[in-house]
């Protein structure tokens, strides 16, 4: 009865755990890894213009709103003394400068940082129902040309989206009939083309709107906008490579603005440009994830250790270590079987070893525990009262921490100032049960007790060292309550320990 | 019944109880903490068995204080030989046995002389808490040292050996004999090198023992034979360790009884954590009666 009880306690809190971690990977792409690193675009778009003498400007930039295949990690806005807005409208996000006196040459800078992440859809944009199509007016000649292009490609395409590529086939062909040569004679730039497209694909009844993509290269400088295309394939808006009739958006592309309207807009000044800048880094996942996940509003983010000053979160990641530790010893006690000075002794050793390392902990534990043996056999002959002696051991311990640490950094050994970071309480116990098990049980128990423990520590300092548990439990604390289930069902284990095979030999020989 | 292969199953099979299991389905279903205290402090669980009629070594004086310590002379005086235990002392540990005086000194049960001021430390160690569970500040009985009866004269080595019976619910399960050893320095405790022999427990005859955890047929600092011997009053033995469940109220006891020359069978201590050892110097034959 008290049997099951635990154990579905411990299936709750299982249950809990893991999900709340399956929650934090699937939905806030927070790595199980600790060396995980994602890539991180960082683009920048900057603006310049002339302001005529105390003029009063405003500039409206779009930006942005979700990219697909990416996630925003954050975005900053250098705007001086602007006023800034943001706005967004459904399809677009626009960003407003404005400011009532200024002089002389003006910048203006707009910064993202992107994520690659494959998951990420952007948000539907509203206008899913069939917008109007204008039918463009053309001159007279061109209009003609085109009716008669778009008669044939009709005749070859099913529906909007066979009717591009094929329209674009003809338009890019080698050999250009004269309807085709006619078309092409007004492009002179790639926006043009565009809108030679969208105006062909009106006359033929299929709605389609401009786009600017970025396309991010690492190392780009003065880099501009490419025009795309968005048809309405008849029940969605789908983006298409406007001279290969590909659907979709070019590789690394980000889809930046939608409409015929430019991107940026300054009244009140002149010869405004923007230039775009891209570089690339890694960064580290969790990192970006938790930024994500903060702008994301999440209240499991809010309430997470990453919300601590740093200081405190180092604190942590020691912390949140002991449960690894104490679930250890639970293992080594109980179903291993080993024994050790004092329950938890091993894990502070094991905590102490974290700043000396691990063989110059050993080193300095042992030179420890062997000098303070040798005070404690001697107290052992003045015959003291127990906790004069204990405090006599400790103060004894003290001393030599410090003698030790001023020997070698005299000697050079910087190694030897961390046996400062020792529990020096844990340590006096450590001595004084250690001589009492000699007296009692003779050198070789007390060696081997001694021993066993160290063994420990060393055991339990490399599973609290391992970088990769350090990032998956400070990350991911809720893990905890799975060491907890682990814990609480390794206490209700009745089966032997597996030093108990080796005791009852006599009994399996039989 | 096959026998199993794995070293695990085969215990299983053999009904041999592991520490995790002693501890989670029998200590602590049947042994309330709140009784606890009435095996682990000594001088309760004297005074317990004398109101409920079990006879025990007879109660010499109580040291308390460290100040107390200095009229510790005049309190021993009256008495030859005596033994001085710490009331909390757990696993044999902290007992002072003087078996007689020689020219104001005191003989150790080894032999060796110890002087007023070993006798005092070895007293303040105690009141200091250093035998005592966690280490807390204690009181140091002396009592009546047991003069131990003939039969266990060529298979004890110094000390007083003594019988464990383990008490599951008031029903004896399981006897044995633990007697000192060159090694365990006269003490009856397995884990300091005394030899276990088990007890038949319907006819209080021993059978072969286990020493260190293996097994054994003569004593190794006597050369006494281990097995055939019979246990005198034994039946008033199991009587006792029946009443002892009565007052102490604890489910899983073991017993720890010795045989006095003059007085018979008297109740040393009871545990509430007895220790698994006995089950090998049983070699498993009643281990069934566990089994609920």
């Amino acid at each position: 009865m008290r049997g099951l009880h635990v154990k579905l306690l411990a299936l709750l809190l299982i249950v809990i755990g893991v999900s709340l971690c399956w929650f934090k990977v699937t939905r806030l792409g927070l790595p199980l890894m600790p060396a995980e690193k994602a890539e991180v675009w960082t683009v920048e778009a900057r603006i310049e213009f002339k302001a005529p003498k105390d003029a009063a400007i405003k500039v409206r930039f779009y930006i942005p709103r979700q990219p697909d295949g990416f996630t925003v990690v954050d975005e900053s806005f250098v705007s001086g003394h602007y006023g800034l807005t943001t706005e967004d409208d459904g399809l677009n996000r626009a960003a407003e400068w404005a400011v009532r006196e200024v002089n002389g040459h003006q910048v203006l800078y707009y910064r993202i940082n992107l994520s690659r992440d494959p998951s990420i859809q952007s948000a539907p944009s509203q206008a899913n129902t069939a917008p109007p199509v204008f039918v463009p007016q053309l001159q007279e000649a061109l209009a003609s040309a085109a009716k008669g292009l778009i008669g044939d490609v009709l005749k070859k395409s099913a529906d909007a989206r066979t009717f591009v590529r094929e329209l674009l086939v003809r338009l890019n062909a080698q050999s250009p009939d004269p309807n085709v040569l006619l078309l092409r004679q007004g492009v002179v730039n790639d926006e043009d083309w565009v809108r030679l497209i969208s105006d062909l694909l009106a006359m033929a009844n299929v709605s389609s709107r401009p786009a600017q993509v970025l396309v991010l290269q690492d190392g780009m400088n003065h880099g501009a906008l490419k025009p795309w295309l968005e048809i309405f394939d008849g029940r969605l808006w789908v983006s298409l490579d406007p001279w290969t009739g590909e659907p979709g958006l070019p590789q690394g592309g980000v889809l930046w603005h939608i409409g015929n309207d430019s991107v940026l807009n300054v009244s009140g000044a002149k010869n405004a440009k923007v230039e775009f800048s891209v570089s690339r880094r890694a960064q580290d996942r969790t990192l970006v994830a938790e930024e994500r996940a903060r702008k994301m509003g999440s209240r499991l983010m809010e309430y997470s250790l990453f919300s601590l000053p740093v200081s405190v979160q180092n604190v942590y990641r020691v912390l949140l270590m002991v449960p690894i530790g104490a679930f250890l010893i639970v293992v080594l006690r109980n179903v291993v079987g080993l024994k050790t000075f004092g329950t938890f002794m091993p894990i502070l050793i094991s905590l102490a070893f974290r700043e000396t390392e691990l063989i110059w902990g050993m080193v300095l534990f042992c030179v420890l525990v062997f000098l303070g043996l040798i005070i404690r056999f001697y107290l052992e002959y003045l015959k003291l009262l127990l906790v004069p002696r204990l405090a006599s051991v400790l103060i004894i311990v003290i001393i030599l921490m410090a003698f030790i640490s001023v020997v070698s950094h005299k000697l050079g050994f910087d190694r030897g100032l961390s046996v400062a970071l020792f529990p020096m309480v844990i340590l006096a116990m450590t001595i004084e049960r250690m001589s009492l098990l000699w007296e009692e049980m003779g050198p070789a128990e007390a060696m081997a007790q001694g021993f066993g423990s160290l063994m420990v520590a060393a055991l339990g300092y490399l599973c609290m060292s391992s970088q990769w548990l350090e990032h998956l439990i400070f990350v991911f604390p809720e893990l905890l309550l799975v060491v907890l289930a682990m814990t609480l069902l390794l206490g209700r284990y009745t089966g032997y320990r597996l030093t108990e095979l080796w005791r009852f030999r006599s009994a399996l020989r039989s | 019944m096959e026998r199993a292969w794995l070293p695990w199953n085969r215990l299983r099979q053999l009904g041999v109880m592991g520490l995790n299991e002693r501890n989670a389905d029998f200590i602590l279903p049947y042994n309330s903490r709140r009784n606890f205290p009435l095996v682990d402090n000594k001088l309760l669980t004297k005074a317990l068995a004398v109101e409920a009629g079990i006879a025990v070594p007879e109660l010499f004086g109580v040291v308390e204080m460290v100040h107390q310590i200095e009229t510790l002379e005049a309190l021993l005086a009256p008495h030859d030989d005596f033994v001085i235990k710490p009331a909390h002392g757990a696993g044999g540990e902290g007992i002072l046995v003087i078996t007689g005086r020689h020219r104001g000194r005191y003989r150790k049960a080894n032999g060796v002389l110890a002087d007023e001021e070993d006798v005092g430390h070895h007293v303040s160690n105690i009141l200091g808490g250093l035998y005592s569970l966690a280490g807390r500040p204690d009181k140091a009985l002396i009592e009546y040292r047991v003069k131990f009866d003939p039969i266990f004269e060529n298979i004890s080595f110094q000390g007083v050996p003594d019988i464990r019976i383990l008490v599951f619910r008031g029903i004896p399960v399981m006897a044995m004999i633990r007697l000192p050893t060159r090694l365990s320095d006269g003490r009856a405790n397995l884990h300091q090198g005394a030899i276990g022999v088990g007890i038949d427990l319907a006819s209080g005859r021993t059978f072969s023992g286990v020493w260190h955890d293996r097994p054994i047929d003569q004593h190794p600092d006597t050369g006494g034979n281990l097995a055939g011997r019979i246990i005198p009053y034994w039946d008033e033995i199991l009587a006792m360790t029946a009443q002892c469940h009565n007052f102490s109220g604890l489910g899983f006891i073991g017993v720890d009884i010795v045989l006095d020359e003059h007085f018979g069978p008297m109740m040393l201590e009871m545990n509430a954590r007895p220790g698994l050892t006995i089950q090998l110097a049983n070699q498993m034959r009643q281990n069934v009666a566990l089994f609920y």
